[in-house]
This record gives structure tokens, C-alpha cells and sequence, in this order.
């Protein structure tokens, strides 16, 4: 049996330090969700109305959003923000800033899609039955939006969690960096923990998402 | 009596639970045209998927010239260059042009010269009025002329046996006829088909032996002019009247 | 915004995009062909290499690239396995991208009709030619969409291999924010090298997308 740097993790409160830093990562992206559906929901509702200069605007931030990777958007926040408005974010700070801003665009995305995926005969025939316009919305047009766009946002939670992980780039003291304070450490009595640690990370970023893509695509199944 | 070419003894197919062909015999001659009718769901396009091998069965056999067709079977691909099957949805392929698709299987599976597939296959389309389509793909071509072209992808291969699945369910009432005409001239050229249908006077014009199937049964067999004429069972006279209304309303 | 400044490491930036877009280029494709062999194998229900592939594609779409790249490039050496930053990228490009490409494959031959095998079958085809005939090249087409925002989605991931110390943009960017504090300038070009990479594929994606539902596939 090769010596796979696995008995670092029973050393000390290794363990639990690990945890404590998947929970720093999963703090921000929490924050974010919880920020991006509100925000999200009410850009969507935003982008499918006829106002040009609000669909102008809301199309350019939602494309420039989408298009960067959420790396550079972090970088811009965390560096340039003392620069260009004198304030000094903190890296979890900046996290939240940057994965709202991402997440609100993209939730906007969904929002937007379910809605206009709704056959427009749903309204007709809800119409002609004598539902008025509030009735149409509530029976008809709402639980069925919200049907096709809850596994969606399962499933974005699930990126943002992933995505948490870049958090580390700019200095936000989370799981991957204990597990390099870790590895260092011990760098001389457990010189393959590289092997182990990044593993148990590796694991527990599965084990965080995994539930929760099953959970989507069970919901896709039943509402699909 | 021309040569036995297709037989089918005993044949019991069922999904599951359900029975869909019970126990069913039938000799098809070389040069002979059997138009199968019966009721949706009677199990008569379940048995032209069963020639060609498509379905597993569970009880008999069916033979081509002697050998049998096997659901999953290694000559099964052999055989099935002997029987050309043409379907309700035409099934041409979407991403290759009319020619092409036409020439895939004689190129890959009889590995026959291009110029001679492209020459026959051009041929043949122009029989059918559709020359000026060989380079077009499926999705610019009316329902009647896909199945038009269906019908030659299948005689390219030189099947010795046809196999039309209600080729003209699916199309509008004023193509029907351009694809029925194809099949009998096909027939007036001695080809062997088996047709399902539910067009009765097409069967009446076409048909050698017409095959009356309902519940996975043949219930009657007979000539067209005798069966269309005085069927000898109730529930083919049934069936043949099933589309005579009598008025509801009092006439003046 | 200090100009010369920016036109002084332009060429800086110009290698840099040049080596993201050549190891994105890479890692796509080992994502293609890794996907192609995965959405295959599972649409034929392969015993074994099935479920291989089912687990492979789990692992891959529930943890971040960088933990990816991380485990690859430091713990994959300890039991003998050492790699390139370069190939570690590439690697760790396909291996996530695999699966992604893998389900936009799947979804793809799902959505053609059992009876357009069956069609190809009554004409003597065998299996695989069927396969290699009729149901990819449908099913690729049909796939096409969803395999450019995967292109997009890869080549934005690319962004973490500054973590392996690869020179790519990122690397670049915060080298010289580091070095001349020129953070302004040095994030400008930042965002302009990812957008003269990114958007040109983003409008080839739209354009399939019309371009497929023009063609009117399956009809």
C-alpha cells in the first residue's frame, strides 16, 4: 500500500479544520443565493417587458455578466474597488459582491426563459375560461413557472458552490487554503498529504453538490 | 404455384402481458401482393416489424427462402437486404440528401460501385417524378414525395420481398394517391409486397390475397373482389362498414 | 488610464491569450472525444464501462475545476503520476468538460426517434454503422448548441490555471497589478483579452443555434 498522506487528516483537529473551511465557502455562496433569487427573479421579470432602455441596459450588464469569467469579475472587485470608489472590500466582501452580481444574472436568465417558455395559449385559454388577469397569474401562469425553474436553480446553487472555489485566488481563507496550511505544515512528517488532503477537499465538495444534483434532476423528472 | 418465398408458422408475439399476434401462419408467394387490413392495434404493422427482424418473438418462425429471421441474430443484416420495409413517418434521414440516402446502404452494406448506385438510384427517382429532388434534403420535400423516396431507398437495395407500413396514414388526402400509384405499378412489375393499409380501394385494385387481422388473429383470408364483395365473417363485415353512417336526423 | 503603459504589455497579454486559447483548445477537445466515448457507451448501455462512465460523469460535474487541477497537479505526483502545468490543464480541462460534453452528446441521441435506427436497420445496415451513419451525425448537429456553451463555459475555466502557475491572462494580469500596481490598466486588458477570445465564439454559438432551428431538424 503506497503511503497516500491520508493520516494527516487524524492529526490534531486537522479534520475539523477542513470543515470549518468548506463552511467559510459555503457561507459565501449561501449569502449569494439567497441575495441572487430575489434580485434575479425581478430581473427576469425585468427583461421580458417591452421598455428599451431597461432591456438595454439590463441586456448589456446581463452579457458582460455572463460572458467574463467570474475569476476576472472577482479581480475587478477585490483589486480595482479601492481604486475607482476609495473604499477596501474584504475578500469574503467581495465575494458576495461579485457572486450576487453573477448569480442574479444568471437566475435572471431562468426566470426570463421560464416565463417566455409559458405557451401563450395558457393565457388565452385561462382567459377564456373567466379568469381574470390576477387569477391567470396565480393558478396558471405562476405554478408553472415556478415548476420549471425550481430544478434550474437547484442546479445553480450547485455552480455557485463549485464556483466558491476561486474564492482562495484572492485570499479568502476557505477549505482549499487550510488544506495547503495543512499540507505545509506537515510538509516533513507526511511529505504525500498533497495527496490526501486535496483528495478529502475533492470529496467534500462531492459529497456538498452531489445531493443537491440528484435533488434537480428528481425535481426535472417529476415537473418535466 | 410460384415458390414459397416468406413463411411465417406459428408466430406468437406479446409485450408483456399483452398479446399482440396469437399464433399466426402465412405464406406469402414469389410475385404475390398480400394487403393486410384490420382495426388499429389488430397487431398488422407488429407483424411487418416482425419480418424484419425488428422485434423479438416469442413463439415459431419466420423464414425467408429458407432461412430464418432472428431478432438479434448475425445474418440478420444479410436478410434484411432482402426485404425492403417502408414507414408510416417515412424515416428518411434528415441530414443527408434525398441520393445519399438513397445510396448509404447499397454503398456501406452491399459495397456496390458509386457511379452504378448513383446511376440506378437517379433512375429509379425519375420514375418516381422526383429527378429534380435528388440533391435536395427530406425537410424541402412534400409528405408524398418523402415517402416517394422512401419507397426507392428501399428498391435500391433489390429486396425480394416489400414491406409497406400504412404508407399513407400519414400524409395529406391529396398526396395519397401519387404514393399509391408508385406501389402499383411496383406490383404490376410482379414485385412481392405485403401492404398495410387502410385505403380499401387501393387494397381492392392491388391486392392478390387480402389478409383480414383483428386481436393478433387472421380471421379471414380471401381474393380482393370476393372479400370486399361478401366477407364470410361477421366481424370483417363489420369492419368494412365501419365507415357507412345512417342519417341521424329525419330527412324530408 | 495610462495608455503607454498598456500598449507597452500588450505583447505580454497577446502570449498569454495565446497560450489560455491553446490549452483551452486542448482540454475542449479531450472534453469532446472523452464525452463522445461516454455518451456512447451509456446510449448503448455498455455493461461495466456504463457504469464507469455514470460515476466519472458524477465526479466530474459535482466538484470545482480547481480542486480538479489541484489534486492532478500536487497529489497525483505522490503516487507517481507527475505532470506539466501545461498537460495538467489540458487534462484537467477534459476531465471536467467530459462530462459536460458527455450530456449534451446524450441528450442529443436521446432525442432521435428509436425509429430512425429501426429504418436504417431494415436496410441492412449493421449497428455500428447505424451508429456512425445515422445516429451521431444527427445527434452532433442537434448537439451543437449546447457543445458551443460548453466551448464558452471551458474557455472561462481557463481562468484558474494561473493557480498551477501556467502564464495565462490571469497569471499575467496579477503579476503586473503586483509588480506596477497599475491595477486599472492591468484588469482593462484583462477584460478585453477574454472578451476578443470569448465573444467571437459566443456569436458563432447564436449563429448555429438559428442556423439549426432553420434546418428544422427531425422533421
Amino acid at each position: 500500500m503506497p503511503d497516500l498522506g491520508l493520516e494527516v487528516l487524524f492529526k490534531g483537529k486537522n479534520m475539523l479544520r477542513l470543515l470549518g473551511g468548506l463552511w467559510a465557502a459555503l457561507e459565501i455562496s449561501l449569502i449569494s443565493v439567497l441575495l441572487s433569487i430575489p434580485l434575479g427573479i425581478l430581473l427576469g421579470i425585468i427583461m421580458v417587458r417591452k421598455e428599451l432602455v431597461l432591456r438595454v441596459i439590463t441586456r448589456t450588464y446581463f452579457e458582460f455578466i455572463r460572458i467574463m469569467p467570474q475569476l476576472v469579475l472577482l479581480f475587478i472587485v477585490f483589486f480595482d474597488s479601492t481604486k475607482l470608489f476609495g473604499i477596501n472590500l474584504s475578500g469574503e466582501l467581495s465575494s458576495v459582491i461579485v457572486f450576487t452580481l453573477w448569480g442574479t444574472a444568471e437566475m435572471g436568465d431562468l426566470v426570463r426563459g421560464a416565463i417566455t417558455s409559458i405557451p401563450k395559449h395558457q393565457y388565452e385559454s385561462s382567459l377564456a375560461l373567466g379568469l381574470n388577469n390576477a387569477q391567470t397569474y396565480f393558478y396558471v401562469i405562476i405554478p408553472q413557472t415556478v415548476r420549471r425553474l425550481l430544478p434550474l436553480s437547484v442546479n445553480l446553487i450547485t455552480r455557485m458552490i463549485k464556483t466558491t472555489s476561486l474564492v482562495l485566488l484572492i485570499g479568502v481563507v476557505e477549505v482549499t487554503k487550510v488544506a495547503q496550511q495543512i499540507i505545509e505544515a506537515n510538509r516533513t512528517s507526511s511529505p504525500n498529504a498533497a495527496f490526501g488532503v486535496y483528495l478529502t477537499v475533492f470529496m467534500m465538495y462531492f459529497l456538498t453538490c452531489w445531493p443537491l444534483s440528484i435533488l434537480a434532476s428528481r425535481l426535472e423528472k417529476k415537473w418535466g | 404455384m410460384a415458390e414459397k418465398l416468406l413463411m411465417i408458422e406459428h408466430l406468437n408475439k406479446s409485450y408483456d402481458d399483452l398479446c399482440v399476434i396469437k399464433d399466426m401462419s402465412l405464406t406469402v408467394h414469389k410475385g404475390e401482393v398480400v394487403v393486410v387490413i384490420g382495426p388499429s392495434g389488430c397487431g398488422k404493422s407488429t407483424l411487418l416489424r416482425c419480418i424484419n427482424g425488428l422485434e423479438p418473438v416469442q413463439g415459431g418462425r419466420i423464414c425467408l427462402s429458407g432461412r430464418e429471421i432472428k431478432h438479434g441474430s448475425r445474418d440478420l443484416p444479410m436478410l434484411r437486404q432482402k426485404i425492403g420495409m417502408v414507414f408510416q413517418s417515412y424515416e428518411l434521414f434528415p441530414h443527408l440528401s434525398i441520393i445519399d440516402n438513397i445510396t448509404l446502404a447499397p454503398l456501406k452494406v452491399q459495397k456496390r460501385k458509386k457511379e452504378e448506385v448513383e446511376e440506378e438510384a437517379l433512375s429509379l427517382l425519375d420514375r418516381v417524378g422526383l429527378k429534380d429532388k435528388a440533391r435536395q434534403y427530406p425537410r424541402q420535400l412534400s409528405g408524398g414525395q418523402k415517402q416517394r423516396a422512401a419507397i426507392v431507398r428501399a428498391l435500391c437495395m433489390h429486396p425480394e420481398v416489400m414491406l409497406f407500413d400504412e404508407v399513407t396514414a400519414a400524409l395529406d388526402p391529396e398526396m395519397v394517391r401519387e404514393v399509391l400509384d408508385v406501389m402499383l405499378r411496383l406490383a404490376q412489375q410482379g414485385r412481392t409486397m405485403i401492404i398495410v393499409t387502410h385505403e380499401m380501394q387501393f387494397a381492392k385494385a392491388v391486392a392478390d390475397r387480402v389478409i383480414f387481422v383483428d386481436n393478433g388473429e387472421i380471421i379471414e383470408e380471401g381474393k380482393p373482389a370476393e372479400f370486399f364483395k361478401a366477407p364470410k365473417t361477421k366481424r370483417a363485415a363489420r369492419f368494412l362498414n365501419i365507415f357507412e353512417f345512417s342519417p341521424v336526423k329525419a330527412q324530408n | 488610464m495610462n495608455i503607454e503603459y498598456m500598449l507597452k504589455y500588450l505583447p505580454l497579454y497577446e502570449k498569454a491569450a495565446v497560450l489560455t486559447v491553446t490549452i483551452g483548445a486542448e482540454g475542449i477537445l479531450i472534453a469532446a472525444a472523452v464525452g463522445l466515448l461516454c455518451a456512447v457507451v451509456q446510449y448503448n448501455r455498455v455493461p461495466v464501462l456504463r457504469q464507469i462512465a455514470a460515476v466519472y460523469i458524477e465526479l466530474s460535474r459535482n466538484t470545482p475545476l480547481l480542486i480538479q487541477l489541484f489534486f492532478i497537479y500536487y497529489g497525483l505526483p505522490k503516487i507517481g503520476i507527475s505532470t506539466n502545468p501545461s498537460v495538467c490543464g489540458a487534462v484537467g480541462l477534459g476531465f471536467l468538460g467530459g462530462s459536460y460534453m458527455a450530456e449534451a452528446i446524450r441528450s442529443g441521441l436521446e432525442s432521435i426517434e428509436p425509429i430512425q435506427s429501426e429504418s436504417a436497420l431494415s436496410l441492412g445496415l449493421k449497428p455500428y454503422q447505424v451508429m456512425r451513419y445515422i445516429i451521431l451525425p444527427q445527434a452532433v448537429s442537434i448537439s451543437m448548441p449546447a457543445f458551443m456553451a460548453n466551448i464558452i463555459f471551458l474557455l472561462k475555466e481557463t481562468s484558474v490555471f494561473s493557480a498551477i502557475s501556467l502564464m495565462d491572462l490571469m497569471f499575467t494580469a496579477k503579476d503586473l497589478i503586483g509588480l506596477y500596481y497599475k491595477t486599472t490598466e492591468s484588469l482593462f486588458l484583462l477584460v478585453i483579452f477574454y472578451l476578443i477570445i470569448l465573444l467571437p465564439v459566443s456569436l458563432l454559438g447564436r449563429l448555429v443555434e438559428r442556423r439549426l432551428r432553420y434546418a428544422g431538424f427531425g422533421s
